[in-house]
């Protein structure tokens, strides 16, 4: 399959920018992002808070199948201008992260296409780094898990 | 982990990015390498030294010399640490994408129902 979402980190700096066209009007795309609803079925998460406007905040939870909580993580917004723009904080909780700020800019590419682009900007490079290994030691652990059930089944 | 974190500190510097861009396509001896910089010598032999460490450099004896080659698979692990990340936002936004586009097709459906009444 074609791969959309294009993550770029240079060397030396302390941010992230991702890009993805999206095959819809861009009111879609923005609606996607300030409806609670919407937001957590794609971002796979029960949200708890979504104060759409300049100044209002967010919340996330997620939870694994047995009701422990894995993920919260929440944040402010600073613009919030429909279907063009919207700046805001995300702090995941207990996470060595520090605060990131994030900026979406929402681009219409005719009448049903749009593009998204977001740049995350993090307090330091390490910062990003360690951000980049999240998934990634995610991964690890996932592929211990399927290696550890491989392994059950020899037994 | 720690290992890792050794590569990114080793391309973290912009010497020893230069220095794997040069040895990207031929391999080099560390004269000729160190020839390529206004550096002194011994400042290169370490930044060699560290690529070597972390196995972004090989050494290879050919008769008196040695001759550092880059190792494809190595800078390939690089890349790879971005890519967990990339998959997971480009699988949110292929379900975002489907969630909207399910949507767009309700409000359509809708309106032509409403049409025809």
């Amino acid at each position: 399959m074609e791969r959309k979402t294009k993550v770029q980190a240079e060397e030396g700096r302390q941010d992230l920018i991702i890009t993805r066209e999206f095959d819809l009007p861009v009111a879609l795309l923005f609606r996607a992002h300030s409806e609670a609803d919407i937001v957590s079925q794609w971002m796979g998460t029960k949200v708890l808070k979504l104060e759409s406007r300049k100044h209002g905040s967010w919340a996330y939870e997620t939870s694994d199948p047995q009701g422990k909580v894995v993920f919260r993580a929440n944040g402010t917004f600073h613009e919030f201008e429909p279907n063009r723009k919207i700046t805001r904080t995300f702090e995941m909780e207990n996470a060595p992260l520090d605060v990131q700020l994030e900026f979406l800019e929402f681009e219409p590419l005719g009448e049903d296409r749009s593009r998204l682009t977001m740049q995350v900007i993090y307090r330091s490079a390490a910062h990003r780094e360690q951000q980049l290994k999240m998934p990634f030691a995610y991964g690890i652990n996932m592929a211990h898990d399927r290696l550890q059930e491989v392994a059950d089944l020899l037994k | 982990m720690n290992l890792r974190r050794d590569v990114f500190q080793a391309i973290a510097d912009p010497t020893r990015r230069a220095i794997l861009t040069l040895v990207a396509t031929q391999a080099m001896t560390a004269g000729a390498i160190a020839a390529n910089f206004s550096t002194a010598r011994p400042t290169v032999s370490k930044h060699l030294q560290i690529l070597t460490e972390c196995e972004l450099l090989q050494q290879e004896q050919a008769g008196r010399e040695i001759y550092y080659h880059l190792n494809p698979d190595k800078m390939k692990e690089i890349a790879d640490f971005i890519e967990p990340f990339r998959n997971m936002w480009d699988d949110r936004f292929n379900k975002l994408e489907a969630v909207m586009q399910q949507s767009l097709k309700n409000i359509k459906g809708n309106n032509t129902s409403k049409r025809t009444q």
